[in-house]
């Protein structure tokens, strides 16, 4: 168990409302106080002047790719991207080889996270059997050996009914239903967001109403369950209204939207290149400027990557051939200072919240706060340094980024797990 | 002649008509009419391009336009590879990349491409030096089909300025028609596009200047100078448009029709024609049909690309 004193930074705990500078001392890997002038013999000091010192980031939906397809990410590399994007938590979907959803494979990764991840792993079960979407996985056992939730991610449930049973029981075990809400029969055989742009390239399209089809229905389900439904990657305008909407009528809901989403339009894409290749696909500047809005009014609940891991030579095909998926933990802070933060949208206290008790709340996950008592993570970033990404010095496994070579203004500079500095700005 | 002192927007290749501005297609099409043979003449053979070599590459089955793009070649001087996708290492699972690369190993000057993926070639010319000539990619552009439909149209017209074209039918799936589109839209052109709502995506309206849609056959074709026919493109439906037989009824081209366009009105059709689903027998084989001038300009315009791109 570590102990390590952050002097100088800017504090910043939503859930505790404090916004002021201060020190942060942790002890023994939890959080012993926050205020100014602390001081503790024999601890290391790590120096955050010029710096925002808050909660340890949670990222809750990354593709770690193990166990199965260690060719692309692993627990150990995924988390370190994950250090290196300033994240202390993050929650890997189940989308592996084999399927997580039986307790056994939820063991393997909560026991290889021990050995090997530099952050905190919460896996996600799937929802049903091998994700095929018909017969439900074994979701108690798997909440037992730590899943924080459950998802069938990129192979949503289709049958309306089988969402419902598992609705239901995901309510009992007080876990949310995560959902990739994509209406498989009307985005098939899409590549790209369906419209100008996909007409002009002659590419097939996903159009967003495959999306708005599914929030709608998971609504009315959550509705009629009352059962936590969580909107993976929300991307377009409708389904942010249909959202808001719902939280007004005192619907149990919550929604997460990406960097990319937020950061990017279909006619900003670079055509053909399969770095721009991802479910959902990027969409038209008014999806981009709800989701903003989503983001300013307390709507959205969270920023999360959606990291998607693909070594190269899946990504170097003909773009239709390509699957979907960008890396993202290493650009996300980046992201959201130029996007959100620098254009003056949103609050550096609003980012800390989207990225700390946001996610926290969703899972029921006792992190995202300095609260003496609370586990020590971490996250140093600032306002002002300037970097570029450069994806060949990327900690993942995988290089598929399309960001690789953006000028940033602010980032992460320190990473803080348990009081211990996992990664640190050279 | 053309230009050789100044490096030709071409250099790298021709990727799709979308990017050209419209002086450089002034300057092939010009090329191209040099090229046209006389009445009764048989291509001229030169020797702009002797002593290089250019690799065909088809992915997907052609045979109008590999072998036009041969023959081009061959009357230029240039040797010609031909290979078909069967035959090649595709089949035994080797990447676009690698196989792109093994042959621009042997130092080829240019590699035409077609391939059923959209996009394939400008992903490749992102990765490779050779120039690429696109010989149809996916649903997404035909640019020498296009070339050679202006050239077609310029054989019975003065200009192309200023012209009301028709193109009817899946206009969702056709390169063909997304080629057309560009080059006539740089020129002025009105262009209707016509045909059953699911294969007609509003979002075409967006695609370049002076674009209208319509669903109705009869309105497409009132007063157009040019009838451009796309063939149903089955192998690339994913589901039908429509009830079976209803598609002729309702988009097929017959000669009570062409009394609504203009007199002098062409009949243009990329093949291969499919008598009695597109266009009726009597209209393929009408004064108006420009189909088989369609084929021979091919030869013509790729002569003019080849010799544009490594002349």
């Amino acid at each position: 168990m570590k102990s390590l004193l952050i002097t100088g930074g800017r504090v910043i705990d939503p859930a505790s409302k404090f916004d002021a500078p201060a020190d942060v001392l942790i002890r023994d890997g939890k959080v012993e106080a926050v205020g100014q002038g602390l001081t503790a013999d024999g601890v290391p000091v790590l120096n955050a002047a010029g710096c925002i010192v808050a909660p340890g980031f949670i990222d809750m939906h990354v593709h770690l790719r193990e166990p199965g397809i260690e060719h692309a990410e692993t627990i150990e590399t995924g988390a370190r991207a994950a250090a290196a994007g300033g994240f202390t938590s993050i929650c890997c979907m189940p989308n592996t080889s084999p399927v997580n959803d039986s307790a056994t494979v939820t063991s393997y990764i909560v026991q290889r996270a021990r050995e090997v991840a530099v952050v905190n792993v919460f896996p996600i079960g799937a929802i049903t059997k091998g994700s095929k979407g018909e017969e439900l996985a074994a979701i108690g056992s798997m909440r037992e050996a730590g899943i924080v939730a459950i998802s069938d991610d990129g192979r949503p449930v289709m049958n309306a009914r089988v969402m419902r049973r598992a609705m239901e029981q995901a309510r009992s075990l007080n876990i949310p239903v995560i959902d990739h809400c994509e209406d498989l029969n009307l985005s098939a055989g899409g590549d790209m967001h369906e419209g100008a742009e996909s007409v002009r390239l002659g590419l097939r399209g996903i159009p967003s109403a495959s999306e708005d089809v599914m929030v709608a229905r998971d609504l009315l389900l959550a509705e009629l369950t009352g059962a936590w439904f969580h909107v993976a990657h929300l991307s377009t305008q409708r389904s942010m209204a249909m959202v808001a909407f719902a939280k007004t009528r005192g619907i149990k809901v919550s929604c997460e939207v990406t960097p990319h989403h937020f950061a990017i339009t279909d006619r900003e894409l670079c055509a053909y290149d399969s770095n721009y290749k991802m479910k959902p696909p990027l969409r038209r500047s008014r999806d981009v400027e709800a989701i903003i809005e989503g983001i300013c009014n307390g709507t959205v609940d969270a920023i999360a990557t959606d990291h998607a891991p693909h070594p190269g030579d899946e990504k170097m095909q003909e773009f239709e051939r390509c699957p979907f998926g960008i890396t993202g933990l290493e650009t996300a802070i980046g992201l959201t200072l130029s996007e959100l933060v620098h254009p003056g949208h949103i609050t550096a206290g609003r980012m800390v919240e989207l990225f700390t008790t946001g996610p926290a709340n969703v899972l029921r996950l006792d992190r995202g706060t300095l609260k003496p008592g609370a586990p020590g993570d971490v996250t140093v970033f600032d306002l002002t340094g300037e970097w570029t990404f450069d994806v060949s010095q990327s900690q993942s496994k995988s290089r598929n980024s399309p960001f690789s070579g953006r000028r940033f203004t602010g980032g992460p500079v320190a990473t803080v797990t348990g009081g211990g500095i996992v990664w640190q700005r050279e | 002649m053309p230009d050789k002192s100044s490096q030709s927007p071409l250099a790298a290749g021709l990727l799709d008509i979308e990017s050209l501005d419209r002086s450089e297609i002034e300057l092939i099409l010009d090329r191209a009419r040099f090229f046209q043979p006389l009445p009764n003449e048989t291509y001229r053979r030169m020797e702009s391009l002797r002593g290089k070599t250019i690799v065909n590459l088809f992915f997907e089955a052609s045979t109008r336009t590999r072998v036009s793009f041969e023959i081009a070649a061959k009357r230029l001087g240039a040797d010609t590879i031909s290979i078909a996708a069967q035959q090649s290492s595709v089949s035994k699972g080797e990447s676009l990349v690698d196989t792109l690369n093994t042959l621009v190993a042997m130092r080829p000057n240019a590699v035409v491409m077609r391939h059923a993926a959209s996009g394939a070639p400008h992903f490749l010319a992102r990765h490779l030096q050779i120039p690429i000539v696109n010989a149809g990619d996916g649903t997404h552009e035909h640019p020498t089909q296009g070339l050679l439909d202006a050239l077609t149209i310029l054989d019975r017209r003065k200009s192309l300025e200023n012209l009301r074209v028709a193109i009817i039918g899946d206009i969702a799936h056709s390169r063909v028609a997304r080629s057309d589109i560009h080059l006539l839209s740089k020129f002025g052109a009105e262009i209707v596009l016509c045909g059953p709502p699911s294969l007609v995506p509003s979002e075409l309206a967006e695609l370049a200047p002076g674009i209208r849609i319509a669903y109705d056959m009869k309105e497409a074709i009132r007063d157009v100078d040019v009838i451009m026919m796309l063939r149903v493109q089955l192998e690339r439906q994913h589901e039908a448009p429509m009830a079976a037989g209803e598609y002729f009824r309702f988009f097929g081209l017959q000669l009570e029709h062409l009394a609504l366009a203009r007199p002098e009105v062409i009949v243009m059709h990329p093949g291969p024609i499919n008598r009695g689903r597109e266009l009726s027998s009597d209209v393929a084989d009408s004064q108006r049909s420009a189909i088989l001038n369609q084929v021979e300009n091919g030869v013509a315009v790729r002569m003019a690309v080849l010799e544009r791109i490594l002349g």
